[in-house]
């Protein structure tokens, strides 16, 4: 029995700049229909890592395998890169109509136009800007240009779509629009996407896998919750934030609250979602009251969980207790009250936080 | 008063009824000038590219040369391809002095920087990753290039009418080279001279008007250009 390779595999990788090296990746692979964040601060090699996936930066050393095939110079490097396609940070549309713009990957192809025709189409269509078809590129807003950019890029249709920061330059309304539209759009055709940012949520939110980077190197890769969870290191927590993060499925729904059920508890939250979807509770540390007892009169917008301390770390002010109620949980306190309620390792405790207080971060409908 | 005015009016009546002579004129210099500049599009569009993406030793040197070269003056150019066109000099064979092939020549020579200088200016205006865009997008460095001068077409367009400004309007070196032969190598500007050392007024003015509207329409269409905007 053998196993099908990675679609994109990457072996040692190292890129230099002026002598220094500026990425180096001794492991990474893709596993095709996956879309794998990468985040890290503006510097990190986010950036070098997409172009030189991309073929578009030489490599010091290293090698790239595509299912397998190991990628060669010269001639290889052009088939290759016709099986990808990158979205910049910026749209960098071309001076002609939107049409040309979609179409130019297929006319570098040579396709013919016919069939030119029907991919653009399909392409403006699933980005909801066919009424833009004979518009001039120079015409078109930000949030329409990236849309087109994207378009451009998944008319090739490419085997890996890289995105370096797509959304960074668009406003939050129009930004959230594109991602839903995007995170449509890449699982109903299965692209395995690549997806650089340096917003958490986003990556929270699109991605089956997130990479943190920092200084040329992926510090730390895996499932989104686990990253943020348990980040290895002190960069990559302070980098991922400190929230808890938790993955759930929606059971109830009653008006503008629902209950998710969270590794077997039911936690309540707000927000319009839909019964059987999955979702995402991003819960601060904040937010989250410890006391010894549970108390009798709590309101039921409040979720109560009896759990048991596994670690106190003290920062400085305030104290950061990591505790186990089922799932994991994150409670910042005082020292006052780490005092008052004697809180230690091993100890039973009662946490509470607030339905309203809840991050929640939709995922797509699982089908 | 009545000098100017008197010329001003005959003036006119020798372009309302396409005065043969001021006609022929005309039309060679849009000849000797058009192909002048078509020569040095052709030089200048491949090299200002060339310069633009290249990277080498020495490259801000060639760039400053080249940016000196757009104001390379004309009288110089025309002392240089006459004696190099002179009888017994290294290109007397081809006995080509005081002909419109040398006039073309000396006017090449005039226009290639200048063509040159906007073109590498326009391909290097363009966003620096736009080159990895197109790459990006699947295309060979053939297609890259030619995507990138489709792109900054209108610059080069600029750097066209800014090269054809630049000869039609030049006279010292067609005078030079030229010779100002009636009906063979007499072009606008050598005849406006001639005729107005003779005296001839009308005709000076004529030929003045025509060299005026020709700078007008390049710098209406050059203008136009300038206005446009870039896609993001």
């Amino acid at each position: 029995m053998s196993v099908p390779p990675p679609l994109l595999a990457v072996k040692d990788l190292q890129v230099r700049k002026g002598g220094t090296p500026v990425l180096e990746i001794p492991s990474l692979t893709v596993e095709e229909g996956t879309i794998l964040s990468l985040i890290g601060p503006n510097g990190a090699g986010k950036t070098t890592l997409l172009q030189t996936l991309a073929s578009l930066i030489k490599l010091e050393r290293g090698e790239i395998f595509l299912r397998g095939e190991k990628v060669t110079s010269n001639h290889g490097l052009l088939r290759y890169r016709r099986k990808l396609a990158m979205v910049f940070q910026e749209p960098l549309l071309f001076d002609m109509t939107v049409f040309q713009n979609v179409a130019s990957g297929l006319k570098i192809r040579g396709m013919g136009s016919g069939e030119m025709e029907k991919r653009v189409m399909e392409n403006l269509e699933r980005f909801g800007i066919p009424h833009l078809v004979k518009r001039s590129a120079h015409k078109l807003s930000g949030g329409e240009a990236q849309r087109v950019a994207l378009a451009r890029a998944l008319a090739i249709q490419p085997e890996i779509l890289l995105l370096d920061e797509p959304f960074s330059s668009l406003d939050p309304p129009t930004r959230e629009s594109l991602i839903e539209d995007l995170e449509k759009i890449l699982r109903q055709t299965g692209t395995t996407t690549i997806f650089a940012t340096h917003d958490r949520m986003e990556a929270l939110r699109l991605s089956d896998r997130v990479a943190v980077m920092n200084q040329g190197r992926i510090l730390q890769i895996g499932p989104p919750a686990e990253v943020m969870n348990q980040p290895i290191d002190e960069f990559v927590a302070s980098f991922v934030g400190v929230e808890a993060i938790l993955t759930g499925r929606v059971v109830k729904k009653d008006g503008g609250s629902f209950v998710a059920s969270i590794m077997g508890r039911e936690v309540e939250a707000v927000g319009d979602v839909e019964l059987g979807e999955s979702v995402v509770f991003c819960i601060r540390p904040e937010n989250v009251t410890l006391a010894a007892h549970s108390f009798k009169e709590s309101s039921s917008a409040r979720n109560v969980f009896q759990g048991k301390i596994l670690k106190v770390v003290p920062l400085g002010l305030y104290y950061k207790v990591q505790l186990y109620c089922g799932f994991p949980l994150v409670a910042y306190v005082t020292s006052h009250s780490l005092e008052n309620l004697a809180l230690k390792e091993g100890k039973e405790v009662v946490a509470s936080f607030k339905a309203t207080s809840i991050h929640v971060v939709r995922k797509r409908i699982k089908t | 008063m009545d000098l100017i005015l008197e010329g001003i009016l005959k003036a006119f009546y020798l372009l309302f009824t396409f005065d043969p002579e001021v006609m022929k004129i005309t039309l060679l210099s849009l000849q000797v000038s058009g192909t002048a500049t078509f020569i040095s599009l052709l030089i200048g569009i491949s090299f200002g590219t060339i310069v633009a993406l290249a990277e080498f030793p020495g490259r801000r040197l060639v760039v400053s040369l080249i940016n000196t070269g757009m104001g390379l003056p004309p009288v110089v150019v025309g002392l240089f391809v006459t004696i190099f066109l002179w009888r017994n000099g290294p290109l007397g064979f081809m006995g080509i002095l005081y002909t419109p092939a040398a006039m073309i020549i000396a006017q090449a020579i005039i226009a290639t920087p200048i063509v040159t200088g906007i073109s590498l200016a326009a391909v290097q205006a363009l966003p620096k990753n736009l080159r990895l865009q197109i790459l990006a997008l699947g295309a060979t460095r053939f297609q890259m290039v030619w995507i990138l001068i489709k792109e900054a077409r209108l610059p080069l367009l600029a750097g066209v009418m800014a090269g054809f400004g630049g000869v039609v309007s030049e006279v010292g070196a067609s005078i030079m080279v030229g010779g100002n032969i009636k009906g063979y190598s007499r072009v606008l500007t050598t005849a406006t001279v001639m005729e107005t050392s003779r005296g001839n007024f009308d005709i000076a003015i004529a030929l003045g008007i025509i060299l005026l509207l020709l700078a007008y329409l390049i710098n209406l269409i050059l203008t136009h250009i300038q206005q446009r905007e870039r896609p993001r």
